[in-house]
């Protein structure tokens, strides 16, 4: 359980600031996700975190005692790595008994935990095996059972899902809320780069652009309340639709932001019509891109399968209360 | 994993044969391939052992090389009783030189390589790590590898006379030594300064393999190693050593296979010298300065079984995984 704090926190190689002033506070037991274009830094901000970089300026704190000189091993955490980083000569047990140092409780100690932190992931009857006999989410999970077996104050998870295939990413993204939910005392943060992940998993999200924090907040804050296009755009699937120009200016706006879900579909009373460009059917929705004169095409979100001719003109009613509206810099206007 | 293959292989000639045979196309495709370095091979290595096997079972000598006799095993080991009574061991392994030609040579080479081995090693840990220039010094370190062994012998045989040698001359200053010693040319210290010299050339061509095998691990695992508090010494004893295993496998028999036939660093630096005449040296001198070439052709032939049992057994140990556990 530990209360992270980070003021002013930067980092620099040489000339070049990747981490340009980042002050957070992530509460104990938290499920913070940093999430961001690649190159943003967030993978940076969760190293800097761990101590397996060093931090340039600023304090880190975990409970009010400062870490910046701490190496990695006294900090209280364990890392789960993008490729797992497991090493390859050892079985999973040996995997995740090697950093187990237990002076007194020995041998027995350290079975036990092991096996425990096995059970969780249902990786028990794997221990006897070297991870090139395993396949990627089962190398995943022992890298999380491994972390586990630290028992640490801060869970940290870089990117863990990108080396699998979409149908593992989903099932052991689950796992990892699960995780969550079963080590309610430990505080987690987690990279990804993907928007659904932080959506799905975290309780706050802090997303980052070029080494600043863009914006902090519970998913749903983030969804509803972007604070700026670049939130607006990166937070949400399909993207929100920001158009500038004419549409814009009608609502006395630089750029107005509308999510594919808020259009709708009416003959009458509609505010755009255009043509439908193109069509994607996903079984569950359709999404139409519509072109309504603007820059790019609306992109509208329609429920079930629905065919819809190419070229077919459509009326299209954003829902007002649902419209965002931002200034030429990028921020809302209210 | 066998059960689950062996029908697989057992069903596809089957299929194939139907169709245009694909596999076998490759396979002569290969062999076309692989014909000329075969050829040459055969002319350059198969022949000229065979040759070398062949006048070790006949007396033939430098003079007369298409007019050798088979005398079977006589150039290794023949029993001969003599008028008198007295029972007479001869051939090359009744022979104390070739003993202690064969002591030299194993000496030098266990030596000579596990220093190389462990120096190498140090070596590329050091240069696996991000430093300033450390291009260069990587280029640097391979220096003594790229001088020609007759250049270094001669520079080294300089430096380690004893009338105006420099390491002398040092080492008197510092005191570590009372007199002046002829290094190469004294019986007790000439396998010690063969050694140094090696040991000097050769360095970096293993720290050059090990490198390379350093390479190959992960960096990542350092990382999970620094989060788990590891300490270095546990990580470099049971991560990287298992890890760099197999690379480090090949440059010792690399370092092996050379040092088994060590002849030219010897030849210069310490010519003559029963303390340091490896199996090479005594074999050429028999077959070309004594004109026993059949005898030498038997000790050549001794050498290459040497070898090549040693090569069998490495390579057979290292399979072998000594925790018990299956091969990989």
């Amino acid at each position: 359980m530990a209360h992270i704090q980070l003021n002013d926190i930067r980092k620099s190689y040489g000339a070049a600031e990747v981490i340009k002033g980042v002050d957070l506070e992530i509460r104990a037991g938290e499920f913070m996700v940093f999430v961001g274009p690649s190159g943003c830094g967030k993978s940076t901000l969760l190293r800097l975190i761990s101590g397996l970089t060093s931090i340039s300026s600023g304090d880190l704190m975990f409970d009010g005692a400062r870490m910046n000189s701490k190496v990695p091993s006294d900090r209280g955490i364990a890392m789960v790595f993008q490729s797992y980083a497991l090493y390859p000569h050892m079985t999973v047990y040996e995997n995740m008994a090697f950093g187990m140092k237990l002076a007194k409780s020995g041998k027995a100690a350290i079975r036990a935990r092991v096996e425990k932190a096995a059970e969780m992931l249902q990786i028990g009857h794997l221990l006897d095996r070297l991870p090139r006999q395993l396949s990627g989410g089962q190398r995943q999970r022992v890298a999380i059972g491994r972390a586990i077996c630290r028992d640490p104050r801060v869970f940290l998870f870089d990117e863990p899902l990108s080396n699998l295939d979409a149908a593992l990413r989903v099932a052991t993204r689950l796992e990892i809320a699960k995780l969550h939910h079963e080590m309610e005392q430990t505080t987690m943060v987690y990279v990804t780069h993907d928007q659904v992940e932080a959506m799905t998993l975290a309780d706050r999200i802090c997303v980052l652009r070029d080494g600043k924090v863009e914006q902090v907040g519970t998913p749903a804050e983030l969804y509803e309340k972007p604070n700026s296009t670049f939130v607006a755009g990166f937070i949400g699937s399909p993207k929100m639709n920001l158009l500038t120009g004419e549409v814009a200016g009608d609502f006395g706006c630089r750029t107005l932001g509308i999510r594919p879900e808020h259009v709708d579909i009416t003959a009458e009373g509609a505010l755009w019509t255009g043509t439908v460009v193109h069509a994607e059917d996903l079984g569950s929705d359709t999404y139409l891109y519509v072109d309504v004169g603007a820059e790019e095409p609306v992109v509208v979100r329609r429920e079930g399968r629905r065919a819809v001719a190419l070229g077919e003109t459509l009326g299209l009613r954003p829902r007002p209360e649902h419209l965002h509206r931002f200034d030429g810099g990028g921020l809302p206007l209210h | 994993m066998t059960d689950m293959t062996a029908p697989l292989t057992q069903a596809r000639p089957r299929a194939l044969r139907q169709e245009p045979d694909l596999e076998a196309r490759r396979r002569r495709a290969a062999f076309w391939f692989l014909a000329p370095m075969l050829a040459m091979l055969v002319c350059v290595a198969a022949w000229p052992l065979a040759r070398s096997i062949y006048f070790s079972f006949t007396d033939t000598t430098l003079t007369s090389l298409y007019d050798g006799r088979w005398v079977g095993f006589d150039n290794y080991l023949s029993y001969r009783q003599l008028s008198s009574g007295r029972a007479v061991w001869r051939g090359t392994l009744a022979d104390p030189a070739w003993w202690n030609a064969v002591w030299n040579t194993v000496r030098f080479a266990a030596i000579s390589v596990s220093l190389e081995t462990v120096l190498g090693l140090m070596v590329a840990l050091v240069l696996n790590v991000r430093f300033p220039m450390r291009g260069l010094v990587r280029a640097a370190i391979l220096i003594p590898w790229a001088i020609p062994t007759i250049v270094s012998a001669k520079m080294w045989g300089w430096m380690l006379n004893d009338q105006f040698g420099i390491l002398n001359d040092m080492m008197l200053r510092a005191g570590l030594i009372s007199e002046k010693i002829a290094w190469t040319a004294n019986a007790e210290t000439a396998m010690a300064a063969v050694i140094l010299v090696d040991v000097w050339k050769t360095t970096p061509f293993m720290a050059l393999l090990c490198l390379a095998g350093l390479q190959m691990v992960p960096r990542d695992i350092y990382e999970a190693a620094k989060v788990d508090g590891v300490h270095p010494v546990k990580v470099f004893f049971r991560v990287t050593l298992p890890l760099v295993r197999p690379a480090l496998m090949v440059a010792v028999i690399f370092r092996m296979l050379d040092a088994l036939r060590m002849f030219d660093l010897v030849y210069v630096l310490t010519p003559n010298s029963s303390a340091t005449k490896t199996m090479s040296i005594l074999s050429r001198e028999n077959l070309i300065e004594f004109d026993k070439f059949a005898y030498g052709s038997a000790q050549s032939t001794l050498l290459f079984a040497l070898i090549a049992v040693f090569v069998s057994l490495y390579i057979w140990l290292g399979k072998v995984d000594l925790g018990g556990r299956k091969p990989a």
